[in-house]
C-alpha cells in the first residue's frame, strides 16, 4: 500500500475544510516547508501546506487524510535541527502557525492555555507582563511551543526547574484518524492509568497533533543575576561543576563556553563580550525573591569557582549586562553556522559528571581528524552540543569525516551511559544513533505504541523511529 | 595622571512612580541601579588609566544609599569614591547639580580629564557634564563615541555628530561625555568586590566645600522648577486584522486613511 498523491479533488477538499488561501500547492508553496533549521539533512517539497486555524480543521484534516491515505506532517516554526518536520514522503504540511492564540490566564491554579503556534518569544513577554514565569528556557525564542512540547524542549534553566514535560498539564490532541482526545489536566497529582500526555510529549509529531496546550507557571522571581566565570582552561572550567552542584544554591543554569565560539558571536553581533581574556567560561544564573537573597547564594558559589581555579567572577546584574552576556549566549548556533560552510551537529546528554571527559574526548577528535569542532552547552544538566564545521573542506571528505565523527560521538555518549539526544529530538536525522543506542526492546516497544496511535504511518512518516510502510521508497523524494 | 569619572544611581526599571505633589521620583523600594551611560563613562576612564598610569576617582551625588554605586565602582577597578550627600542638596536641577559637583571637585583636588555618561536615564537631560566643564572653566567634548589617542599632553576623541563625526584633539584639562558603545564595559569583579569590602567611601557635605551658602545648592539653587512629571502614556492598541490578501489590504488601507497617515 503507497501513500496517496494529492489530486486537485483533494486539493479542493482541503480548501473547503480551511479556506483557500491557506492551502498552498505547486510553486505557492514557500522554499523554508521543504526543510528545518539543517538545511544539510536535504529538502523534501510537500503536495501541499495548508495551515490550520483550530481543532476542528485539524481534525477535519486528519480524517481526511486517514481515510485516503496522505502522509502529514505537523509544523511549527521549523527551528527544528534534525529533520523532524519535513515531509520526507511529501503529503502535506499541517502548519499550526495561525493557531497562536493564548486562551486562558488561570492566575489562580497558575496556568496558561494556549495554541500551539504561540511562539516562546510571545509566551515568555504575555507571561512576565502578569509577574509570572515559564521556568524551561529553550534557546530558540522563535520556536513554537508545539514544536517545544514535541521535542520535549530542554533548555538553560533546567538545572533548577526541569525541562517542558515537567511544565506541561494537559494537552488536547487530535488523533491520526481525526478524533480529538483531552490528556492529563488541571491537577496537580495524577495516579489515574497511564500517561499519554507524557507519551505524546516528545513524540515528534509522529502520534498525533497537539492543539491545546496547558502550561503549568510559577511566580516570576523578583531578582536575576548572572555569574561569567573565566578559567585559564576548559578542563579547569568543568571539573569546577560538580563542586557547584554538591553546593547547596542551586543555579538555574549552569552553561559553558569557549574563547572561540564567545569570538563568533561577536563577529556575528557585531558587539564585543565582556570579557574575553580567558580560554573557557562557567556562565551561571541565580534567581530569588530579592537581590540581597541572589547575592547571599551567589557569594557561595563564586568562593566555590574561585577555589576550583577560576581567575575571577563576573557579576552581571542589570538588564544591560544580561544582555551583552546572554544577548551572545543566544546567537551560538547562528553565530558557529555563519562562520563556515556547512556543519554537522549534536546533541548528546551524558550523566553530569562526565560532562568533562566528555569534552576532553572530543577535543582530541578534533586533532585526530584535524576538522574544526565547536562545542558549548549546559555543564549543569550534561546536555552537550557539538557542531562540526565544513570550512574548505572537499564535500566527500566532509561526509566521511563526519560520519566517522559523529560514530565516535554516539558511540562515547552511548559508553558514557548518556543519550543521543537531549532536546532536539531524533527527526529522521537522528534515527540510526537512536535504534543503535536504546536497544532492540526499547525500539520494539515504541513501534509498537507507534502502531497503536498511527496504524496508517500517515503521522510524521519517517521520524523518530524506524518504521516504513513497504514500497514507501518509491514515494522518497529528496531534492 | 588624575582621571575623575562622574556617576549617579538610577532607577532600576523605568515603571517608578512620580510623587505628584513634588513632582520627584519616589525612589524608595526601588531597585536603583548604575546609570547604564556611566558604565561607559567608567570603562573609559580606566582605558585611559591602563595607557596614562595614574588613579581613577569616581564621584557622586544623592542620599547616602547611593555609596552602592561607588561599590560597583570599587568593583569595576576603580581606586577611590566620594559621595557628595546632604539634604540641602536635595531636589537639584542641572544647575544646581553641577555647581554642587563642581564644589566637590574643588574640595577633593585637581584632574586631568573628567569622564561622565552622555546622560542619564533618569533626568535625561544630558546637560550635567557640559554644565559641569563650564563651571570648572575646561573645555569639554560631549556625545564622544570613540577614544583615538591618549598621551600626557591631552587626548583625541571622535564626537558624534549625529550625520557625521568631528575628530577633536584636546589638551589636558578637560571634561568628555561618552556614549553607549563607546567600548564594551567590563563586569563588576567578585575579586574586587571582597578586595574593597571595607574600603571606604568617601562623604562628603555642604560643610566640606568652599562655598557654605545653602541657597546656591539643591531646590534653592535650581533655576528650574518642575511643573509636573508623568511616564509618557504607553500606545500599546493592537488591531488584527484577517481576511485574504486583498481584503487585508483594503482594511489597511482604510485605517491608514481613518489615521490621516496618508498623504
Amino acid at each position: 500500500m503507497q501513500y496517496k498523491k494529492l489530486t486537485k479533488d483533494d486539493i479542493s477538499y482541503f480548501k473547503d475544510i480551511c479556506s483557500p488561501e491557506r492551502v498552498y500547492t505547486g510553486d505557492q508553496i514557500n522554499e523554508d516547508f521543504t526543510h528545518d533549521e539543517m538545511v544539510e539533512y536535504g529538502k523534501y517539497i510537500p503536495d501541499a501546506v495548508v495551515e490550520a486555524a483550530d481543532t476542528d480543521e485539524v481534525s477535519a484534516i486528519m480524517k481526511y487524510a486517514y481515510e485516503h491515505n496522505i502522509p502529514v506532517t505537523p509544523r511549527g516554526s521549523g527551528t527544528g535541527l534534525c529533520g523532524g518536520c519535513v515531509p520526507i514522503y511529501g503529503g502535506i504540511v499541517l502548519s499550526l502557525i495561525k493557531m497562536n492564540r493564548i486562551l486562558e490566564f488561570d492566575e489562580e491554579n497558575l496556568t496558561v492555555t494556549i495554541e500551539p503556534g504561540v511562539l516562546l518569544m510571545d509566551l515568555i513577554k504575555e507571561v512576565s507582563a502578569r509577574g509570572m514565569l515559564y521556568p524551561p528556557d529553550p534557546g530558540e525564542k522563535s520556536a513554537t511551543l508545539g514544536g517545544n512540547v514535541m521535542t520535549n524542549a530542554g533548555g538553560m534553566r533546567a538545572v533548577k526547574y526541569g525541562v517542558t514535560r515537567d511544565y506541561v498539564m494537559a494537552l488536547k490532541v487530535v488523533l491520526s484518524n481525526g478524533e480529538v482526545v483531552r490528556l492529563g489536566g488541571n491537577t496537580t497529582k495524577n495516579s489515574s492509568g497511564y500517561s499519554l500526555k507524557d507519551l505524546m510529549i516528545g513524540s515528534e509529531g509522529t502520534l498525533g497533533v497537539v492543539t491545546e496546550i496547558m502550561l503549568k507557571l510559577i511566580p516570576e522571581p523578583r531578582a536575576v543575576i548572572s555569574l561569567l566565570v573565566p578559567f585559564h582552561s576548559l578542563e579547569e572550567c568543568i571539573d569546577a561543576v560538580p563542586g557547584i552542584i554538591r553546593s547547596k544554591s542551586v543555579p538555574t543554569a549552569i552553561e559553558f563556553m569557549q574563547k572561540e565560539v564567545i569570538e563568533a558571536a561577536e563577529e556575528y553581533l557585531g558587539k564585543k563580550f565582556p570579557d574575553k581574556s580567558s580560554d573557557a567560561y562557567l556562565l551561571l544564573t541565580f534567581d530569588g525573591a530579592s537581590r540581597e537573597e541572589v547575592e547571599r547564594i551567589y557569594e557561595d558559589v563564586a568562593d566555590i569557582c574561585l577555589k576550583a581555579g577560576a581567575v575571577d567572577v563576573f557579576i552581571s546584574d542589570t538588564e544591560e549586562r544580561q544582555e551583552s552576556i546572554w544577548g551572545a549566549r543566544g546567537v551560538f548556533l547562528e553565530a558557529i553556522k555563519s562562520s563556515t560552510t556547512s556543519i554537522d551537529e549534536c546533541d548528546v546528554v551524558v550523566p553530569r559528571n562526565k560532562v568533562a571527559e566528555y569534552v576532553r574526548y572530543v577535543n582530541a577528535l578534533e586533532k585526530q581528524y584535524g576538522i574544526r569542532i565547536r562545542t558549548f552547552g549546559h555543564a549543569g544538566d550534561g546536555n552537550l552540543h557539538v557542531y562540526l564545521c565544513k570550512d574548505d573542506l572537499e564535500e566527500g571528505v566532509w561526509k566521511n569525516k563526519c560520519s566517522s565523527i559523529m560514530e565516535n560521538l554516539y558511540d562515547k555518549a552511548i559508553a558514557l551511559n548518556g543519550q543521543v539526544s537531549g532536546e532536539h529530538g531524533i527527526g529522521h536525522a537522528k534515527i540510526p544513533y537512536l535504534e543503535e543506542s536504546i536497544g532492540n526492546t526499547p525500539i520494539s516497544l515504541m513501534q509498537g505504541i507507534k502502531q497503536l496511535f498511527d496504524p496508517k504511518l500517515i503521522l510524521n512518516p519517517g521520524k523518530v523511529i524506524g518504521i516504513y510502510r513497504k514500497s514507501c521508497s518509491s514515494h522518497f523524494r529528496e531534492i | 595622571m588624575k582621571i575623575l569619572v562622574c556617576i549617579k544611581q538610577v532607577p532600576g526599571t523605568n515603571k517608578v512612580e512620580v510623587d505628584e505633589q513634588t513632582g520627584a521620583l519616589k525612589r524608595d523600594g526601588v531597585d536603583s541601579k548604575l546609570n547604564p551611560y556611566d558604565l561607559y563613562a567608567i570603562e573609559t576612564a580606566l582605558r585611559i588609566r591602563e595607557k596614562t598610569g595614574g588613579s581613577v576617582t569616581a564621584l557622586t551625588m544623592g542620599p547616602l544609599q547611593a555609596e552602592a554605586v561607588i561599590r560597583e565602582a570599587y568593583m569595576m577597578g576603580v581606586d577611590e569614591g566620594f559621595l557628595i550627600s546632604d539634604k540641602k542638596f536635595a531636589g537639584a536641577d542641572v544647575l544646581a547639580t553641577s555647581y554642587t559637583l563642581f564644589m566637590g571637585i574643588k574640595t577633593i583636588g585637581e584632574f586631568d580629564i573628567v569622564v561622565c555618561g552622555k546622560q542619564t536615564t533618569d533626568g535625561d537631560t544630558g546637560q550635567v557634564g557640559p554644565a559641569l566643564a563650564e563651571y570648572l572653566g575646561i573645555p569639554h567634548i560631549s556625545w564622544v563615541k570613540g577614544i583615538k589617542e591618549v598621551d600626557h599632553n591631552g587626548v583625541v576623541v571622535e564626537q558624534d555628530m549625529t550625520e557625521s563625526s568631528m575628530i577633536v584633539r584636546m589638551q589636558w584639562p578637560c571634561l568628555i561625555t561618552v556614549d553607549k558603545d563607546i567600548i564594551q564595559p567590563r563586569l563588576p569583579s567578585y575579586r574586587k568586590k571582597l578586595a574593597t569590602k571595607n574600603k571606604v567611601v568617601n562623604i562628603l557635605t555642604l560643610k566640606d566645600f568652599v562655598d557654605q551658602n545653602a541657597n546656591n545648592y539643591g531646590l534653592l539653587g535650581s533655576a528650574t522648577k518642575v511643573e509636573s512629571i508623568f511616564p509618557p502614556q504607553a500606545n500599546k492598541d493592537q488591531i488584527i486584522l484577517e481576511g485574504s490578501g486583498e481584503q487585508l489590504t483594503k482594511q489597511l488601507y482604510a485605517i491608514l486613511e481613518k489615521e490621516r497617515a496618508l498623504r
